[in-house]
């Protein structure tokens, strides 16, 4: 990318011109466009491959210009009056938090993560952010593949090279789908051309790429650590503020971890978490303590929103284990896993079964696990789930994320095994963090998902005898589809169990909109 | 009889070992052993009817026995039951009626029918209907007083009709063998062309631009979807790959080689489909009476499915398949467990499967059952080779094809 001609780059020039006037307008800064600008100018000149980078998120945050000034001069009325109320409220809210209040105005830019921010610290002072205030946080609309232009647009920006996949189903053209197996030689020669990567992040982009991590938590631990690792690593450079530059140096690590694989809904939590952060950071800190203070946020997080969050989901969960239950779940879970290993170690008389599906069969490897361990298993796999499920008396499932409607999107399955349980009467439960709750709403299974490699599906590993589909992957007319996930409707489940208790479906909005926007730490 | 014997004793062993798949091959091949087990039976001079059926019934008790859940076994063997009553009995009334026995001759076209144009005397309808069903409105709105009947009753009426009609006693047993044979014969080819005659009614039933979503593989469905095609219909197929036995990976094979659109999706993808899908068709391994379908596994799943986005779940089925018998605790009763080495590497996972963990049995356990029992509540539509028909009517669909006495396949203790 960096070795091609002039005139793409001038096109980048300018679209990273217009992000940042973007974001100093929405933060009300009319005033400083013109250094912004200036400032911006000049990074893209200094090192090329940043821009490559910044300019990849683009297509998320850039919206219609019209619409963004219109929309700037409302944030900066709304910010005005904040200001007021805080003044009138200010005893209550300094007293609370007396480094954050303290902060500067030039340290805000990242527009929606500031105004949440500062909402949340007003939330604490006892006040209700204002309505208008909470459809500002509503994520911007996601990149739609099916449009071309923005398409178009995006390849050429990108640090990696996919090739798409020939035969794409129609109904998902709006969804990425790129042939497998393709970027990693491409990635491993980019190494060195990507510069300003830090290794950490390198290395969770292939390990995501390989799929060698997987699962909502263990991708989203491995991101933060790296994350950590980039921070702990980081300089400020000459005439750059550290909270600007480190958030556009994460959004250039957050772009590449999206080459490698779309963000989970837990990683874009997450992420908001940190960005919250970072912007939250006073300009008088020295670096090295900002630095730290990150660094301890991120610990922070993962312990209390991951780590001691599923040992409370597992102390709830357990106390729904009674002496000969028989336990379904389905795909591996980690915190299901956790649930069942504490459940026999308390000495609970109960058996499993682990539902299993292709491709990727990863019930094989918790049913390992679980058998090493000494717990009675049952195995089969999603088809068998109606022969198995009348001896079956609780369902426990994880879930990649919890929507604010009461969807539960999870492994593709999910669905099905909780319909079946439904259908015979058994409880579903469904085991899932806090932070992966979100507010956006979903009902099917088609508008947001994520597509897999389409070539497991032709190949059956480990049966040697079915082959029909061996040279047929590249027909015109068939097309092989692997759908990753799917979304389970809330009229199926029982009970969510969380790290804020135990919840019915209906409760997940009342989680995200008191405790999850902000990820308050505890 | 002594190649008889080994022919079905090599059948026998063929259905134990599950040589034989797919219903349709099974129902064919029982169908012709009969046939071959009829023509070498030695017909006494009296109650010809009663010794055929029990040497018939003696194969089928056999056949049964060695894959009780492949149930068209068990309903060609009735089925054949039911031609013999049916053959027995139009030569008995045509014997009573006075009527000429040619004319009996050309009735056996309609042997399987409701009604037999050619008798035309009420009465003697109306007591061949009270001989081979239960009673029906039409009997007894007909005002037949049921005793008539009676004598008729198999194994004793079989045995006076007998020695009453010593008359034409000679030609009546080289005509009942033939007429039955003649029977099987097109009972025969009845399941070599049931596809045909289903798939000629698929374009009443998928227009253009329909979405169907399938599961495993099923030659009805196969050409049920492809006559559509012919038809110049065009449409999409979701076909869902059926583990553990990939079978949607041929039909999908067979449907792109045909230039149908087709996508392969996994069973998990199901539910996230159908919200899309216009119509699920699918094949089924049997339908019970009470229109419940024994279908390969992961059906009930795709029924449920279909059921929560209001799709219809059409279910096709060859007339061999209909089954007379209501199911009890079908999941269990009527299915089977496959080898676990279709879910798991054995090498794997051998060590947990052995019964050495102090409780004497494995901890490991793998479930592979090759049915699923669809209830008559989530199949919308039959579509047989007579047509489509509500799963409430299955029971009534039967009694044309059945006859009550055979229900249970069991031989007489000798008299």
């Amino acid at each position: 990318m960096e070795c091609s001609p002039r005139t793409p780059r001038i096109g980048f020039d300018e679209a990273i011109l217009g992000n940042t006037l973007h974001h100093f307008r929405a933060a009300g800064f009319n005033l400083t466009v013109a250094s912004g600008a200036k400032k911006a100018r000049g990074i893209s000149g200094k090192a090329a491959g940043t821009v490559v980078e910044v300019a990849n998120d683009l297509p998320a945050t850039s919206k219609p210009l019209k619409e963004k000034m219109s929309k700037s001069e409302r944030r900066a009325l709304q910010e005005s009056q904040r200001a007021a109320k805080a003044a009138a409220k200010g005893g209550a809210s300094v007293h609370e938090q007396p480094g954050k209040t303290l902060k500067q105005p030039s340290q805000k830019k990242d527009g929606p993560q500031v105004t949440s921010s500062v909402a949340a610290s007003e939330k604490k002072g006892g006040d209700r952010p204002p309505e208008k205030d909470r459809k500002k946080d509503v994520p911007p609309p996601r990149m739609q593949f099916d449009d071309k232009n923005r398409v178009e647009k995006a390849k050429r920006r990108a640090v990696v090279k996919q090739t798409e996949a020939r035969n794409r189903v129609e109904l998902f053209r709006h969804l990425p789908q790129y042939e497998h197996g393709t970027q990693l030689p491409d990635l491993e020669s980019k190494f060195f051309l990507l510069d300003p990567m830090h290794p950490a992040v390198y290395k969770v982009g292939i390990q995501y790429l390989a799929g060698d991590v997987h699962g909502g938590n263990a991708r989203c631990i491995a991101m933060l650590q790296a994350f950590r690792e980039a921070i702990k690593d980081y300089t400020t450079p000459q005439e750059k503020t550290l909270s600007r530059d480190l958030t556009a140096k994460i959004n250039s690590f957050v772009s590449f971890l999206i080459a490698c694989r779309p963000l989970s809904i837990s990683m874009g939590n997450a992420l908001r978490f940190l960005k919250a952060r970072i912007a939250k950071l006073s300009a008088t800190l020295a670096e090295s303590e900002a630095k730290a203070s990150l660094c301890s946020d991120i610990d922070r997080f993962i312990n209390e929103k991951i780590v001691v969050a599923d040992k409370v989901i597992v102390g709830n969960a357990v106390t729904k284990i009674r002496d000969g239950d028989v336990l379904l779940t389905y795909g591996s879970s980690s915190v299901v896993e956790m649930i069942l290993l504490h459940a026999h170690e308390l000495g609970k008389e109960f058996r499993v079964v682990v539902v299993d599906s292709r491709p990727k069969l990863e019930g094989q490897a918790l049913l390992r696990r679980l058998v090493g361990k000494g717990l009675r298993c049952t195995y089969t796999h999603v088809n068998a789930v109606s022969y198995i499920m009348p001896e079956v008396t609780r369902v426990f499932l994880g879930a990649a994320s919890v929507l604010s409607n009461g969807t539960v999107f999870s492994r593709v399955g999910t669905a099905c095994v909780a319909m079946v349980a439904h259908a015979f009467h058994v409880p579903v439960l469904i085991c899932c963090e806090a932070y992966k709750f979100h507010e956006r709403v979903q009902l099917d299974s088609i508008c947001s998902n994520e597509l897999g490699d389409p070539d497991v599906i032709a190949k059956v590993s480990g049966r040697m005898d079915v082959n029909y589909l061996d040279n047929w992957a590249n027909k015109e007319n068939l097309q092989l589809l692997n759908l990753l996930y799917d979304a389970t409707p809330s009229d199926y489940i029982s009970m969510i169990i969380t790290d804020y208790g135990m919840v019915p479906p209906t409760s997940v909005p009342v989680i995200v909109r008191e405790y999850g926007r902000e990820h308050l730490l505890i | 009889m002594p190649d008889v014997h080994s022919l079905v004793n090599e059948f026998t062993i063929k259905l134990k070992k599950r040589k034989i798949e797919g219903s349709k091959t099974t129902a064919k091949q029982t169908a012709e052993l009969l046939r071959s087990v009829i023509s070498q039976q030695r017909i006494p001079h009296t109650n010809q009817a009663a010794a055929l059926i029990d040497a018939v019934k003696a194969v089928g008790e056999q056949l049964i026995a060695a894959n009780p859940v492949e149930l068209a076994v068990g309903n060609i063997v009735r089925r054949v039951l039911h031609i013999i009553r049916e053959e027995d009995l139009s030569l008995a009334t045509a014997a009573i009626g006075g009527l000429s026995l040619s004319a009996a001759s050309d009735d056996e076209d309609d042997a399987e029918q409701d009604d037999h144009p050619v008798l035309s005397a009420a009465a003697v309808a109306a007591a061949a209907r009270s001989t081979l069903r239960p009673p029906s409105l039409q009997t007894l709105l007909e005002d037949v007083p049921y005793s008539a009947a009676v004598p008729h009753n198999s194994s004793s009426g079989g045995d006076s009709e007998g020695k009453s009609k010593s008359a034409d006693k000679s030609s009546r047993s080289r005509k009942l063998k033939h007429n039955v044979i003649e029977a099987v014969n097109e009972l025969i080819s009845d399941i070599a062309t049931c596809h045909e005659q289903i798939a000629e009614q698929a374009v009443e039933h998928i227009h253009q631009n329909e979405v169907i979503l399938t599961l495993g593989s099923s030659r009805t469905v196969m050409e049920f979807l492809c006559a559509a095609k012919e038809k110049k219909r065009s449409f999409r197929v979701f076909v869902a790959e059926g583990a553990p036995r990939y079978q949607g990976h041929v039909l999908a094979k067979e449907l792109v080689a045909r230039g149908l659109q087709t996508t392969v999706i996994t069973d998990s993808a199901v539910f996230a489909m159908i919200s899309r899908v216009n119509m699920v068709i699918v094949g089924a391994h049997a339908v019970m009476a009470n229109g419940g379908v024994i279908a390969p596994v992961g059906l009930n799943m795709v029924a449920l499915a279909a059921q929560r986005h209001s799709v219809p779940f059409v279910v096709l089925a060859g007339i061999h398949k209909l089954c007379p018998l209501y199911p009890h605790n079908p999941e269990v009763l009527l299915n089977e467990l496959k080898s676990p080495s279709e879910l798991l590497d054995f090498g794997e996972f051998s060590d947990c499967m052995d019964f050495g963990s102090g409780s004497g049995s494995p901890l490991l356990h793998v479930v592979n059952p090759a049915f699923d029992y669809v209830p008559p509540k989530l199949v919308s539509l039959f579509i047989t080779d007579t047509g489509g028909h509500n799963p409430s009517y299955m029971y009534r669909l039967i009694t044309d094809y059945y006859s009550a006495d055979d229900m249970v396949v069991q031989r007489r203790p000798a008299f």
